[in-house]
Formats: C-alpha cells, sequence, structure tokens
C-alpha cells in the first residue's frame, strides 16, 4: 500500500493532475518553474547549459531563459561552490550543480566552512541562499567515485539542510522548496531512481514511474515543507527509517515478504522529522534505519542513537542498521555490497522479536 | 618503498629536492640590494582595455609613483587633490593608532587576538579609496584601512575585537573578522582565499544583473597557493568577471617567507597572465602607485574589459598576529633595511614636498588619533571586554544557524540556558 505524497497535508499548490513523469523531468520541471517565478534564480555546473546536463536534469532551460541564468561551469566543484556563496552574498539564489555527489569533496571547503556558517558569522548580514543538487547513491556499477552516498558528511554541518526525495512528487515539490529556503541546502537526488523506483531485485526489469501513483505530479508550482518525512506504508510490526532508493528497496522487501512495516521516508535528514520517528517506534516498539552509506559514523548512527535517547522505554529490541559495508563502493562486487532485499530481510523478518540477533 | 636507484649502477644524475629558505635567519645582517625596485615614473600607463598578452613588463615590473625626492613621477600619478591625499594620510595615521592601541590591548588581556597591517596600510587604504563606495570588498584580516577608509565606526571595530554586548557580530567571531553589509564590506572568514571565488562570484552576479558595481578582493601571497586562488583566477577569466584580484605580497606567511608560495621563480603578478587576466605589479608602500593601480582596475572592470590582478609588494613590518613572534625565524633589520620605505611616511613626506603638509600638523594629527582611538576604546569597555561577563543573551549563541531555530537546536538552547541556572543560579539565568 502506498497513499502516495499526493494527500500529504503539509503539501501546498495546485492539485495534482493524472499526468505521470519521471524524476529527471520533476526536477526539470522544478527548475523551469523557479527560473520563470524568481528572476535571481541562477543554474550553473558542469555541462548544465547548452548540453542540459549529463542526466539530462537541466534540457532545454538555457534555451529557455538565457545564457545569464543557465550556464556552463569550468570543472571546479570550489569555484562553483565559492562563486554561488558570492552570488548569494549580491542577492541572487544560486542553483550550483555537483555532477556526481562524489566530486563534491574539492567544494567542501566554501560548502562548510563559508556557505554553512555565513549567517551565523555575519550575524545574519550575508546569507548564502544556495541549493547544491548532486545526483548521489549507488546500483548502477558506477564503482567507486559514481555511486557515494555522503549525507553524513553534510549532516554534520551545522548551518547546512540536507534533503533527498524518493519519488517524483516529492522531487519537484521539494526543490521547489530548497530553492525558496533562505539557507544553503545538499540537495541529493538518488540517480539510481531517475527513470524508476529501482525496488533492489536488480535481476528483475526496472518498472518505469508511469506505473507508480508518485509519478503523478501537478505541472505548476507547489512545493513540500522541508523537515517533513513522508509516511510510505502504515504498519504495525516495526519501524522502517529510510531515505532515498532505500524507500523503495524496502518497500518491496516488505511487501514480498508479508512484513507489516511502518515505512518513513525522511525526505529531509537536517531539520529532522524527529515527532515523525518518535510516534512510529512508540507504537511499533522496534526500529530498523535503512541507507545505502557505509555504516560507521553514517546517519544511521545518528538515528539511532535519537531513537534510543528518545524512545528507549517503548523499544522492545535493539535499533538496527542495515547499511552499505565500511569499504569504498566495489564495482564488480556491487550486489553483495549494496543493502539489498536479502540483508534487509534477514533483519526484519515478519517483525520477529529476534529481529536484534538474527544474522550476525 | 622502492629502493633508490644506485647512482654508480646509472649515468642518470641523482635528483635533489629544492626546499626554499629565505635569504636572512635570526641574526642575519639584511640587506635588501638585490630587489630590483625600477624608477618611479619610468613604467607606462596603457590604455584599460589592453589585451593582458601586452602587459608582460608590468607584470615583472614594479609601478612606482613617489621618488626619493618625494616627488610624484610618471604616468602613473592619479593626480589627487591635496584634500584627498591628506585624507587618505589621515585614514593611514588612523589605522596605525587603532593598531597599536589594540595591541597593547590584547597583551593587557583585554581581548584574546589581534593583527596588525603595519607597513602594508596603503594596500588597503589607498586602494580601496580608488573604489566606489558600494563596490564590494572581499577582505582578508588585514585589509582593517578600508573599514576606517569606508567610514566604519571605530566604536564597532572595537566592540567586535571585545566581542562584548554590543559587538554586531554577537560575540560569535575571533576578533578582526569584521563584517558590514552597510559598507560592502564582505564577512572576514578564517579559511584563507575562499573569499576569493566568492567575490568573482559577486562580480558575476552584478554583471547578470547588468550593474554597474564591481567586486574586489584580497589575499596574501601565502594564501595564493590555495586552490581557491586558482578557482578564482579561472572564473574570474572566463566569465570575463568585473573584479580585482589583490595578492599583498608581504614576503612573510607567518613564519614562511614567500618562496613557499612560489615567488622565487616568478613573480604574483605574472601568475594573472596565464589566465589571461590583466597584470600589474605595485609598490606597495606608494600610496600614489596603489590608487592608481586600483583606478585603473577598477575603470577596466566597468568597461567590461575584464578583471586585473595586482600584486603589491609590500613588507610585513610586524609580527603575524599577537600569537606570533617573528625573531623566531627572520633577521630583525629586515624591517628597516626594507627597500620601500614606509607607506606613512613616504605619503607624508609627499604632502610636505608640494606645500600641502608639515610636521606640526602631522604630530597634532597623530595625537588626535591616538586620543580618539583611546577615548573611544574607553567608550567600548562600557560594553565590555572578553571574559568580563558583558557579552549578548545566551540564546543569541542558537540564533542565525539557520534562518529559523529548528527543533534540535531548541532543545541544546533550552539545555544550555538550564546549565547556566545550574552554575548561576536563577538570578543570572543569560549572563
Amino acid at each position: 500500500m502506498s497513499p502516495g505524497s499526493q494527500n500529504d497535508t503539509a503539501t501546498v499548490g495546485e492539485v495534482a493532475s493524472e499526468r505521470r513523469i519521471n524524476m529527471i523531468e520533476a526536477i526539470n520541471e522544478a527548475l523551469d518553474i523557479m527560473l520563470t517565478r524568481d528572476p535571481d534564480v541562477i543554474i550553473m555546473g558542469e555541462d548544465v547549459g547548452y548540453f542540459g546536463g549529463v542526466f539530462r536534469a537541466t534540457a532545454g532551460l538555457q534555451a529557455k531563459h538565457g545564457k545569464n541564468r543557465v550556464f556552463d561551469t569550468p570543472i571546479s566543484e570550489c569555484g562553483i561552490i565559492g562563486a554561488a556563496v558570492g552570488m548569494g552574498a549580491y542577492g541572487l539564489r544560486p542553483v550550483p550543480e555537483i555532477q556526481f555527489a562524489d566530486y563534491i569533496y574539492p567544494g567542501l571547503d566554501q560548502l562548510i566552512s563559508e556557505a554553512a556558517r555565513l549567517r551565523y558569522r555575519s550575524a545574519g548580514d550575508y546569507i548564502a541562499p544556495l541549493t547544491v543538487r548532486s545526483p548521489f547513491g549507488g546500483g548502477i556499477f558506477g564503482g567507486q567515485t559514481h555511486s557515494q552516498s555522503p549525507e553524513a558528511l553534510f549532516t554534520h554541518v551545522s548551518g547546512l539542510k540536507t534533503v533527498i526525495p524518493s519519488t517524483p512528487y516529492d522531487a519537484k515539490g521539494l526543490l521547489i522548496a530548497a530553492i525558496e529556503d533562505n539557507d544553503p541546502v545538499i540537495f541529493f537526488e538518488p540517480k539510481r531512481i531517475y527513470n524508476g523506483p529501482f525496488t533492489g531485485f536488480y535481476d528483475k526489469p526496472v518498472e518505469p514511474w508511469k506505473k507508480h501513483p508518485d509519478s503523478v505530479v501537478p505541472e505548476g508550482y507547489y512545493r513540500i515543507p522541508l523537515g517533513k518525512a513522508r509516511h510510505v506504508r502504515e504498519g504495525e510490526a516495526l519501524t522502517v527509517l529510510a531515505y532515498g532508493t532505500m524507500v523503495h528497496v524496502t518497500e518491496a522487501v516488505c511487501k514480498a515478504k508479508g512484513v507489516d512495516a511502518d515505512i518513513l521516508d525522511l525526505r529531509t535528514l537536517v531539520p529532522l522529522d524527529i515527532q515523525a520517528i518518535e510516534a512510529s517506534v512508540e507504537k511499533t516498539g522496534r526500529c530498523l534505519i535503512v541507507h545505502e552509506a557505509t555504516r560507521t559514523s553514517g546517519f544511521g548512527a545518528e538515528l539511532s542513537a535519537l531513537v534510543t535517547e528518545r524512545c528507549f522505554y517503548h523499544l522492545e529490541a535493539p535499533v538496527e542498521r542495515v547499511t552499505g559495508f565500511d569499504t569504498p563502493y566495489p564495482h564488480s562486487l556491487e550486489w553483495a555490497y549494496f543493502p539489498g532485499p536479502v540483508r534487509i530481510r534477514r533483519r526484519c523478518r515478519g517483525g520477529s522479536r529476534r529481529m536484534a540477533c538474527e544474522g550476525r | 618503498m622502492a629502493e633508490p636507484a644506485n647512482p654508480a649502477d646509472t649515468n642518470r644524475p641523482a635528483l635533489a629536492l629544492h626546499v626554499p629558505e629565505p635569504k636572512y635567519r635570526p641574526g642575519d645582517k639584511a640587506d635588501f640590494s638585490h630587489i630590483e625596485v625600477g624608477s618611479p615614473g619610468a613604467q607606462p600607463r596603457p590604455d584599460e582595455s589592453i589585451h593582458p598578452s601586452q602587459m608582460a613588463d608590468l607584470a615583472y615590473s614594479l609601478v612606482r609613483v613617489l621618488g626619493d625626492d618625494h616627488q610624484a613621477h610618471g604616468p602613473w600619478n592619479p593626480r589627487l587633490d591635496p584634500e584627498t591625499l591628506r585624507t587618505m594620510l589621515g585614514h593611514m595615521a588612523m589605522v596605525r593608532a587603532f593598531d597599536e592601541r589594540m595591541f597593547r590591548g590584547q597583551r593587557q588581556g583585554k581581548t584574546s587576538f589581534y593583527m596588525k597591517c603595519t607597513g602594508e596600510e596603503a594596500t588597503s587604504i589607498a586602494s580601496s579609496m580608488a573604489l566606489a563606495s558600494d563596490d564590494m570588498v572581499f577582505p582578508s584580516y588585514r585589509q582593517q584601512g578600508i573599514l576606517i577608509a569606508r567610514g566604519y565606526p571605530l566604536l564597532d571595530m572595537i566592540n567586535q575585537i571585545y566581542s562584548n554586548r554590543a559587538d554586531k557580530l554577537k560575540g560569535r567571531q575571533l576578533p578582526i573578522m569584521y563584517s558590514s553589509r552597510e559598507h560592502s564590506f564582505f564577512s572576514i572568514s578564517g579559511n584563507l582565499a575562499t573569499q576569493t571565488p566568492q567575490a568573482v562570484g559577486w562580480a558575476m552576479a552584478s554583471a547578470i544583473k547588468g550593474d554597474s558595481r564591481i567586486a574586489a578582493t584580497w589575499v596574501g601571497e601565502g594564501s595564493t597557493a590555495e586552490g581557491d586562488f586558482h578557482a578564482a583566477c579561472t572564473f574570474a577569466a572566463v566569465y570575463n568577471a568585473p573584479v580585482i584580484l589583490n595578492v599583498v605580497n608581504n614576503q612573510w606567511a607567518i613564519s614562511s617567507f614567500s618562496g613557499f608560495a612560489g615567488g622565487e621563480r616568478t613573480t604574483f603578478a605574472a601568475r594573472g597572465l596565464g589566465y589571461g587576466i590583466a597584470a600589474l605589479r605595485v609598490d606597495g608602500n606608494d600610496a600614489l602607485a596603489c590608487y592608481a593601480a586600483a583606478e585603473w582596475a577598477a575603470n577596466r572592470a566597468r568597461g567590461n574589459h575584464g578583471p586585473t590582478l595586482i600584486e603589491y609588494f609590500t613588507y610585513r613590518a610586524e609580527g603575524h598576529s599577537t600569537s606570533d613572534d617573528p625573531s623566531g625565524y627572520r633577521s630583525a633589520q629586515e624591517r628597516e633595511e626594507w627597500p620601500l620605505g614606509d607607506p606613512v611616511m613616504r605619503l607624508k613626506n609627499h604632502l610636505i614636498a608640494i606645500g600641502e603638509w608639515d610636521e606640526d600638523r602631522q604630530s597634532a594629527m597623530d595625537a588626535e588619533c591616538a586620543e580618539l582611538v583611546k577615548a573611544t576604546t574607553k567608550e567600548a569597555e562600557k560594553n565590555g571586554i572578553l571574559g568580563h561577563g558583558l557579552h549578548h543573551p545566551f540564546h543569541t549563541m542558537f540564533e542565525d544557524v539557520f534562518e529559523e531555530l529548528p527543533w534540535h537546536l531548541e532543545e541544546q538552547a533550552d539545555q544550555a540556558i538550564r546549565e547556566r541556572i545550574t552554575k548561576f543560579g536563577s538570578e543570572r539565568p543569560f549572563g
């Protein structure tokens, strides 16, 4: 069962039509709408201009809005983010793209030391209202430098917001909200699900978004508030906290194995929807955290600590994590690395009371 | 590690690593006669639309205006009226008096930290005076002269240094990391060279909007080794950004001489040429040359002819900061032997030479600056000094991380206030 996020009461804007699009199209539409609505919105990055981006997310935008608004940059993540901070100080609302999250590191000093701190250190004199879009995550045979999930590096930074959509509907609404937000937002797009909701059953054909209810995306402007989780599935056996591609993998496993999980798609990691998490764990008494990123000091550790601190007397079993392994992302052994159906199933089989001691 | 080849077994010579070494260390007699300073007035002043490839001579020589005769020479003479020159001298005297007092304040324990700009006053004051007041500046930590030239209140500067309850940055920033949007002065960051691509981005934004304002940034020669500086130069050139990239080559990056930034084999100005950026190398202790170079670069930027890199060749006369003792790494004689002299004295002598100033007025002005800084210091102390309890309300520590406080910061703010009450009792919960 998937209620579909268009029924989310927190959503504002137009009523859904029956038009279905994929996540790339939803992102492209969000950018187009924001370029049209706000003359201060600027899009820049490697190959985003004339060519329209290596994933086509910015296709057609330069032709429509002009080279002053949508343009290619030198291959310099430090320069892209640094220039965007300066543009924000001027009063623009830049939406820089980093081609792969694996390549965001040369821009980290500008993000961590500058964008994240600017409002604080200048006491509000200057702000950095930028939205850094970047494809992230694995499951595409991307190897070490086209598969990483570095969200924990950003959630650890005071002053940054981190957003990860998992559906076309959310991608559009969250991206619009991120661009309108006056704080710097890291917007990670799970590239594995750009074209369809990957379930982790890699030996089966991937369904396109057209068959998924959350690909019904209104044409006009709407936004989904940052900091609000989405209830993917109501259940009683255990709470699953996931985001990005892992939302679909978890959902598929629970469906295939008849696990009555209460699945939350966090959507925003900072600020986190702690109320939704607490309500769910207090109901189920169990919590499983699923992410692609490596385990040690990953965002799952923060989630686990929060759940343990705040829901301790409701817990019937230790909080568990299903994650990528603490290795660089491998190429040939991708499906042994990826936290797919087998690993998840072993952790949440039937909402078992043995969840904690299973499969060690 | 692989075994190095035995030279006896090969006719290839053994390789040798070159580690730069400054000419003079503590105890050495300093002699700067090897530095070619050239003659004031000897450099041509090309049209502002010149192609960078035609500027090689200007990137390797030194633009100078003021001669040993204290007169202004040649085509770079900005021909400023005496009133402007006196204003410039006044700002330089003020920043020197300010630096003296704040340095002493740090030694007296009124604050944690200070950095002087002694010997480099012209590189910020004269060059920023050539800009419009709404041109945006992205300084490093040694351009306090810009704030003084732009009329930023001394009281606000001192409040920031003391991190007291009147500090506009709410006690969040290390002393001297000023910020003033009202004065088009960008928030100073501790992370070196980050401001350089930001300045380029600001200039790009101004161009995107069809504005007429330009940006200028300052960076030390040591920080030009940062990747950000390369990014800034690349972006400035690619987008023909209306920006001035000022490199203050004061010879020293804390204890490392400019050779560690690559200064042994080329000039810092010459780096601009490789990017296709107009480049000028200027006597940084010659206020008129500094003004003229900045004016030239501003004209170039405003005319959509693109960015300019200016190297100000100067000398860091004092320690790097209050935490530094330069006698541990360089000759004490360097400062007096420096061939380009002192920027304040040179401008003063020029004004006297043209009959627009005299020693008595200089003495009176110096005394007036010292008196004003002293009085303002006393005024600032009413708002508190570091560690003496008068600071911003406790809750402000959690504000401005984001536009609005998220739940986790609300919780942490409550926690911090509870801790204060435990420590001090409820009568002083926010103190």
